[in-house]
C-alpha cells in the first residue's frame, strides 16, 4: 500500500493522502472529540516515533525561542539577515517561527501529535537539553545524516559528546546560555550579583523568576552550596525549594515565567528576574538599558538543541538550512545579534572581522574564568524529573 | 414530548412499539453526542484519575492500580487553591452581578433607539479573545500603564506599588472576562416584563423601591439565577486570569490543573483534581437552585 502511493506523482499523494486523513477522522470521530482531552493520558499506545513520513521537502517550518536569531526591521518588516542568505542561497524556503516559550509549554503543544505521528506544523524544534533528550528517548526526533551536515564537524568538542546524543546522530547544538542576574539599570543603578542583591526588600514584588525549573532551581542550589553538576540528595534539593517558597511566601517573587519574562520587564511590573544572558544584550539592541550578571554564588549554563520532529516530512531541507548555520561566518553574524554563546568553531576568528570588541566577548566566547562560573544542571532519572517538576509546582503554588 | 406519549398510549399494542422506536430514533443523535462529548470523556477522565506513575517514571507513562487516595492526596495538597478559586468566582459573581444588573435595566427600560447598540457594545468584547482581552488588562494595570500612574499621581497608591499581581486584579480580570455572561439573561428576563405591571405598581400607591423588590426583582430571578451560574461557575474554574494578572499567591485549582497536566505531566492528580471542582461546583449549584427553586428558572 505505502509502496503504491509513493510511485504516484506527488499531486496524487496528497490527495491520497489527505483522503486517508479525512477518513480516519471520520472513523475515529469518538476518539478525537470526546477523548482529545485525554487522548494522551492512555498508556498503553507506544510512541510511534520510528515510522517518519517519507522526505517530500517543502518550506522549512522552525520553532524557536524568543530573541535567537539575527533580526532586522526592514520596512516595519522583521526580517532575518542570516536566513534570508539560506532562501537566497539555496532556495529553499524558511517558515521561522517564534514559538518557544517554555519548554513543557512546546511540548504540551505538540505532544499529542508526535504520539499519534501526525505532523505537529514544525520541523525543526529547538528544546532544551534535557527536553531534547526526551525527545530523543521517546522517538520524537529524526537521525541526522552526517553527510548532508558537513559543517557538523565544527561543533564546539565540549558539545560533540553530550550524554543524551553521543556523537550528535539526532540533535545540533544551536546556542548555548548562562541563566542569571537580569535588571533594569534605570531603576537598579548598581550591580546585581548575589541573591541577597536581587531579591533586596527594595525589589519586594518586583522580581520575576523563570519557570525553567533547572535555571531557577540551579541559581537557588548553588547559593545554598550544592553543586548542581555532581549527585546531589533529593533532600539537598528539598531545602533549596523551601527556601524558594520562602521567597514566594514573603511576597519577593512577583511570578514565575518563560521567555516572557521580558514582557514582565519591559512594562515595569518587574525590575529584576532571573533570566538567561543573551537576552539582555538583544533588548539593549532595541533600546533597553539591562544588566546581566552571573551569580557570585554560580549561574547554571544550558544549550538549546536543533532537532528534527519525528513527524517532519522535510529531512533534507531541515539537514541543509542546520548545516548553513554551522557555517562559522554565519554562526558568528547570529552571534553578534543574539549574545548567546556560539556552538561554531573557527566563529570567533569571523567574529573579528564583525566585531573585535563582541569577539572577547565572555557571553558568546567564555573563557575559564567565565566558565568557572556556571554548572550544568546535572541530569535527573525519570522518577527525579516527575518529582522535582511537581515539587517546584507546588511551591509555586501550581 | 409528554403530550406525544399520551397520545400515543391511546392506541394498539404495535403501533406504540413502533413509535417509541421512531422516539429512540429521533433521540439517537442527542444521545450520541452526549456519549461521545460527555460520557466518554468522563470515564476516560474516571480511569486516569486512580492510576499512578509506570514503574519507569517515563514521561506520560501511568498504570492503572486503582489507587482512590489520588482524591484525598489531590485535595488535601490544594485546599488553597480550591478554597480561593471559589472565594474569587463568588466575589466576581457578586461585582458582576453589581455591575450588571443596573445595566441590564437600562438596557431593557431606559436605552429607547439605543438598545440595540448597547447590546452590542456588551457583547462586543467577545469579537476579539479572552486571552488578548486579558493581555489588554495586564497592560492598562501594568506598572507604567495608565491607572498606576494615576493613582500614584494622586496619591492613593505609594510609588513602589502595583496592582497586577494581586488577588484585585485577578478579580478584575474575572469579573470583566464574565461580565456579558451575568448581563444577557438579566437584560432577558427583565426584557420580557410588562412595563405595565410596573406602572400598575404605581398606581397602587408603592414608590420605586417597592416596586423593584416586589414586582421587578421577582420577575428578573430567573435572569440572575441564570446569569450568576454562567459566571460562577466558569469563574472558579478559570487560570488565565490568575496566570495573567495573579502571582503564585493567586493562583487557582484551574492552574493547578493545567501545571499537573502540562508541566508535571502527572494526568492521574490532574484528573482528580478535575473531578473534585467538577462534584463542588455541582453540589453548590445543586444547593443554590433547591434554595431558590427551578421552577422560574426558565
Amino acid at each position: 500500500m505505502k509502496k503504491d502511493i509513493n510511485s504516484l506523482s506527488p499531486e496524487a499523494r496528497e490527495i491520497i493522502k489527505a483522503q486517508i486523513t479525512r477518513r480516519s477522522l471520520l472513523v475515529g470521530a469518538g476518539a478525537i472529540g470526546g477523548a482529545a482531552f485525554l487522548a494522551s493520558c492512555s498508556s498503553d499506545s507506544e510512541p510511534s516515533g520510528a515510522g517518519s513520513p517519507e522526505d517530500v521537502g517543502g518550506t522549512v517550518r522552525w520553532a524557536n525561542w524568543t530573541a535567537y536569531l539575527d533580526a532586522k526591521k526592514v520596512d516595519g518588516k522583521r526580517t532575518y539577515p542570516s536566513l534570508n542568505k539560506f532562501i537566497e542561497s539555496t532556495g529553499i524556503d524558511v517558515d521561522y517561527l517564534v514559538k518557544y516559550n517554555d519548554n513543557d509549554e512546546f511540548y504540551a503543544l505538540v505532544q499529542e501529535n508526535l504520539k499519534a505521528g501526525k505532523d505537529i506544523g514544525y520541523d525543526i524544534v529547538t528544546p532544551t537539553d534535557w527536553m531534547a533528550a526526551r525527545w530523543i528517548r521517546l522517538g520524537y526526533a529524526q537521525e541526522l545524516d552526517a553527510a548532508n551536515i558537513p559543517n557538523k564537524n565544527n561543533i564546539l568538542d565540549t558539545l560533540a559528546n553530550v550524554s543524551f546524543d553521543p556523537g550528535r546522530n539526532y540533535s545540533l547544538t544551536w546556542q548555548s546560555g548562562f541563566a542569571g542576574f537580569c535588571w533594569n539599570k534605570d531603576v537598579i543603578k548598581n550591580d546585581v550579583v548575589s541573591i541577597e542583591q536581587i531579591f533586596a526588600p527594595a525589589n519586594k514584588g518586583r522580581v520575576v523568576v523563570l519557570s525553567e525549573m533547572r535555571d531557577t532551581m540551579g541559581i537557588i542550589l548553588q547559593y545554598q552550596g550544592v553543586d548542581i553538576s555532581q549527585p546531589f540528595t533529593e533532600d539537598q534539593f528539598m531545602n533549596g525549594i523551601d527556601y524558594f517558597k520562602k521567597l514566594i511566601a514573603d511576597g519577593f517573587i512577583r511570578q514565575v515565567k518563560g521567555n516572557d519574562y521580558l514582557e514582565d520587564m519591559a512594562n515595569g511590573d518587574a525590575v529584576a528576574a532571573i533570566g538567561w544572558s543573551g537576552d539582555m544584550f538583544s533588548e539593549n539592541l532595541d533600546g533597553k538599558n539591562y544588566g546581566f550578571a552571573i551569580p557570585e554564588s554560580g549561574g547554571t549554563l544550558w544549550s538549546d538543541n536543533m532537532l528534527v520532529a519525528s513527524t517532519s516530512a522535510n529531512k533534507a531541507n531541515s539537514e541543509a538550512l542546520m548545516n548553513h548555520y554551522y557555517d562559522p561566518a554565519i554562526a558568528a553574524e547570529v552571534a553578534a545579534w543574539v549574545n548567546y554563546i556560539c556552538p561554531v568553531k573557527g566563529a570567533q576568528a569571523e567574529m573579528e572581522k564583525i566585531d573585535p570588541e563582541l569577539a572577547n566577548s565572555p557571553f558568546i566566547f567564555p573563557d575559564a574564568e567565565t566558565l568557572s562560573k556556571v554548572k550544568v544542571f546535572r541530569g535527573l532519572d525519570a522518577e527525579e524529573e516527575f518529582n522535582f517538576a511537581a515539587a517546584f509546582q507546588e511551591a509555586i503554588g501550581a | 414530548m409528554a403530550l406525544a406519549h399520551a397520545e400515543v398510549g391511546n392506541k394498539a399494542h404495535a403501533p406504540k412499539k413502533r413509535a417509541k422506536r421512531i422516539a429512540y430514533f429521533l433521540l439517537a443523535p442527542g444521545l450520541t453526542w452526549l456519549l461521545i462529548f460527555f460520557a466518554f470523556p468522563l470515564i476516560n477522565l474516571a480511569e486516569t484519575s486512580t492510576k499512578t506513575p509506570a514503574p519507569t517514571f517515563e514521561t506520560g507513562e501511568f498504570v492503572q492500580t486503582f489507587r482512590f487516595s489520588n482524591f484525598v492526596d489531590a485535595f488535601v495538597n490544594n485546599q488553597e487553591q480550591f478554597f480561593r478559586s471559589f472565594l474569587y468566582a463568588l466575589i466576581a459573581t457578586l461585582f458582576a452581578l453589581a455591575i450588571a444588573y443596573p445595566l441590564a435595566y437600562a438596557i431593557a427600560f431606559r436605552s429607547g433607539p439605543w438598545k440595540n447598540l448597547m447590546l452590542i457594545l456588551v457583547v462586543a468584547p467577545f469579537f476579539t479573545s479572552f486571552l488578548l482581552r486579558t493581555l489588554a488588562w495586564k497592560q492598562i494595570l501594568g506598572a507604567e500603564g495608565p491607572v498606576v500612574s494615576a493613582l500614584q499621581f494622586l496619591g492613593i497608591l505609594p510609588p513602589e506599588a502595583t496592582i497586577t499581581a494581586t488577588a484585585f486584579s485577578v478579580i478584575l480580570g474575572l469579573t470583566y472576562n464574565f461580565l456579558p455572561f451575568m448581563t444577557l439573561p438579566i437584560y432577558a428576563s427583565l426584557d420580557r416584563i410588562d412595563y405595565r405591571l410596573l406602572e400598575a405598581s404605581g398606581d397602587l400607591y408603592a414608590n420605586g423601591v417597592t416596586t423593584f423588590r416586589k414586582v421587578t426583582l421577582p420577575l428578573s430571578a430567573p435572569g440572575v439565577v441564570a446569569g450568576t451560574l454562567l459566571t460562577f461557575i466558569p469563574a472558579s474554574g478559570d487560570y488565565i486570569n490568575a496566570q495573567l494578572l495573579g502571582s503564585p499567591e493567586n493562583y487557582m485549582i484551574g492552574n493547578v490543573i493545567n501545571s499537573r497536566f502540562f508541566r508535571v505531566v502527572d494526568y492521574p492528580t490532574a484528573a482528580a483534581l478535575s473531578f473534585i471542582l467538577m462534584a463542588t461546583i455541582l453540589v453548590l449549584v445543586v444547593i443554590y437552585i433547591r434554595r431558590l427553586g427551578t421552577d422560574e428558572l426558565v
